[in-house]
């Protein structure tokens, strides 16, 4: 039985040691350097005594990045990725959460990777990854590792303004990838397209199917998703058939007509997730592609990568919503009312896992943990925890699970996470600003922030760009004289919402 | 071209938008920006942009998406 992530590596570099596994558009690796790389970074984390500690990778988007979490994982160490475009004081509230010993940059983080405030040290890749591979050492790493241990803390929004590390390990991860593996029919032939950031665990569908079966996973160079057709010419040329996106990258390309132009011609699997697909889009995805199989993926980042996924293969009206469908094999989902009872019929509740997919919860903070990794209310005779997503859903006349809305101010934006509140508090705490107030507009897909204070709109946009990634930065920025308030004395957004909706915006 | 500029002031309030021409080479517009100036424009101007003018050229400056829309308009 597998109980290590990284047994798909092992086995794969005997198989197909010089096929190419991780690709962007300069330079590739095969899994025979993968697997030697890997393994000196290994190494180089046990001649510095780092076990069982989290190391973080501070990289561009690159195949040496992945190959830098593997090396993490074979020294027996979690990977914590942090990305280059974060802003700066929120890299260091995830340093302040981690407290790691380590940090592996490149050349192009390095210079910003000393200047943070930590105590550990810095690393360039270059420096380690040919470190001399210690077998003896990696194999009583090896022999030692237990499949609860962690292998990664990924940083999700938070609305205290304090983002949330979630921790996953090998077992939740081995359980994930088979599962996704069989539902989407990957194999050696795969060749993926990856679209999705490595700092989240969306990235997972490709990394660990490409060790698994010995596929190849192209880097889409970030910039090719604003122009839709370089972008068609860049899966053409490689070859891709498989993509794994959020929605809204592959609305880019159908809703200005680039299929007239130009078809992706070798595509054959489109999952999707994270966001609503528009069937008027969605229908041109399948009327450009009539032999492609398309799947939709849903799942919090605490249940590892996704839980539940819906083939998409009746028709749809321009008004309805894609199901989730149903969970995968090995977890389950319960539907839970208000009454912490499942739900009923087509009675609404909270969409709720259970199962080994469940990561470990949030690293160094036991309070947010213990609010929504809880005692499954259904059971009172032994300890089980499930997930609490705080999404709403219910099961719509074919039994389907579909999404119904969420229970606070989380919303998804260019497949992205955010809480409302976490960009609230950033805004709140610069100087001059009284009160701030954030909607989200779903049918443009823009978050719009209101505030009352003595700042310009254009200094605020400013500012907030030191303080949040570039995602969560408000599309549209609007001084209010007067913030509206509820009875209870909180931030209306009702009327916000309300009188930005009829035009009334200010 | 007032028109124009408003739409990208909006935003990003941050940029001046008359001088600068690199506004992709410097990665001031993502692809959120992209898909909603394209949205705004078609809306306000009555043009359609098609995907083969969705490229880095069109986008760098105002002036040059502002040249795009009069060609699209004198096409009509």
């Amino acid at each position: 039985m597998q109980n290590h992530v990284l047994d798909y590596l092992d086995n794969i570099v005997r198989i197909k040691p010089d096929k190419i596994a991780f690709a962007d558009d300069k330079e590739a690796l095969t899994f025979k350097a993968v697997y030697d790389q890997s393994r000196s970074i290994g190494t180089f984390l046990h001649k510095k005594g780092i076990c069982r500690k989290p190391v973080v990778v501070f990289m561009n988007k690159h195949p040496k990045e992945i190959t830098a979490f593997f090396g993490v994982i074979k020294g027996g160490d979690f990977y914590v990725p942090i990305d280059e475009e974060m802003p700066r004081s929120r890299i260091e509230l995830i340093l302040q959460n981690v407290k790691p010993e380590l940090i592996i940059c490149d050349e192009k983080t390095k210079e910003q990777a000393e200047s943070l405030e930590f105590a550990g040290e810095v690393v360039l890749y270059d420096d380690i990854c040919d470190t001399e591979i210690d077998e003896a050492a990696l194999k009583e790493i090896y022999d030692k590792t237990i499949d609860t241990d962690p292998i990664y803390i990924v940083f999700t929004s938070g609305s205290t303004g304090v983002p949330k590390g979630v921790v996953a390990c090998h077992r939740s991860v081995i359980d994930y990838i088979e599962q996704l593996c069989e539902v989407l029919e990957f194999n050696e032939d795969t060749v993926f397209g990856n679209q999705t950031p490595l700092y989240f665990d969306a990235c997972l569908k490709e990394l660990y199917p490409t060790l698994k079966f010995g596929a190849t996973t192209y880097l889409i160079p970030k910039e090719l998703f604003m122009f839709p057709v370089k972008l068609v010419e860049f899966l053409n040329e490689h070859q891709i058939n498989t993509v794994c996106w959020v929605v809204s990258a592959l609305v880019m390309i159908s809703a200005f007509g680039t299929f007239r132009t130009i078809v992706p011609k070798y595509l054959r699997t489109v999952a999707f997730g994270s966001e609503v697909f528009p069937i008027k889009q969605f229908k041109r995805w399948k009327e450009a592609l009539p032999e492609a199989k398309f799947t939709n993926l849903y799942g919090p980042t605490e249940g590892t990568g996704m839980c539940c996924y819906y083939k998409v293969e009746r028709e749809f009206e321009d008004k309805e919503a894609i199901p989730i469908g149903r969970p995968f094999k090995n977890t389950e989902i319960i539907l839970l009312n208000e009454k912490n009872e499942r739900a009923t019929g087509e009675e609404p509740g909270e969409i709720c896992i259970r199962g080994t997919s469940l990561t470990l919860g949030y690293y160094n903070n036991f309070t947010k943990t213990n609010e929504v990794f809880v005692q499954n209310p259904l059971n009172t005779a032994y300890p089980e925890l499930i997930y609490r997503t705080g999404d709403l859903g219910r099961y719509n006349e074919y039994g389907e699970l579909v999404f119904v809305s969420r229970k606070d101010y989380q919303i998804k934006h260019m497949g992205h996470r955010i809480e409302l509140g976490e960009i609230e508090v950033n805004v709140n705490m610069l100087p001059d600003i009284k009160m701030a107030g954030c909607i989200y507009d779903e049918i443009k897909g823009r978050i719009v922030l209101y505030y009352v204070g003595e700042m310009e709109e254009k200094s605020l946009a400013e500012l907030l760009k030191e303080k949040l990634p570039r995602y969560m930065i408000p599309n549209r920025i609007i001084r209010l004289e007067q913030m509206p308030l509820t009875a209870n004395g909180k931030i209306d957004r009702v009327t916000l919402k309300k009188n930005y909706q009829t035009g009334k915006e200010k | 071209m007032e028109e124009l500029l408003e739409i990208l002031r909006d935003l990003h309030p941050e940029v001046d938008f008359e001088t600068c021409d690199s506004l992709i080479d410097d990665k001031i517009l993502d692809s959120f920006d992209i898909v909603s100036i394209i949205a705004e424009i078609e809306d306000q101007f009555d043009v359609v942009i098609t995907a083969e003018k969705i490229i880095p050229r069109n986008f760098n400056s105002a002036e040059a998406l502002y040249a795009l829309i009069q060609e699209l308009e004198d096409e009509d």
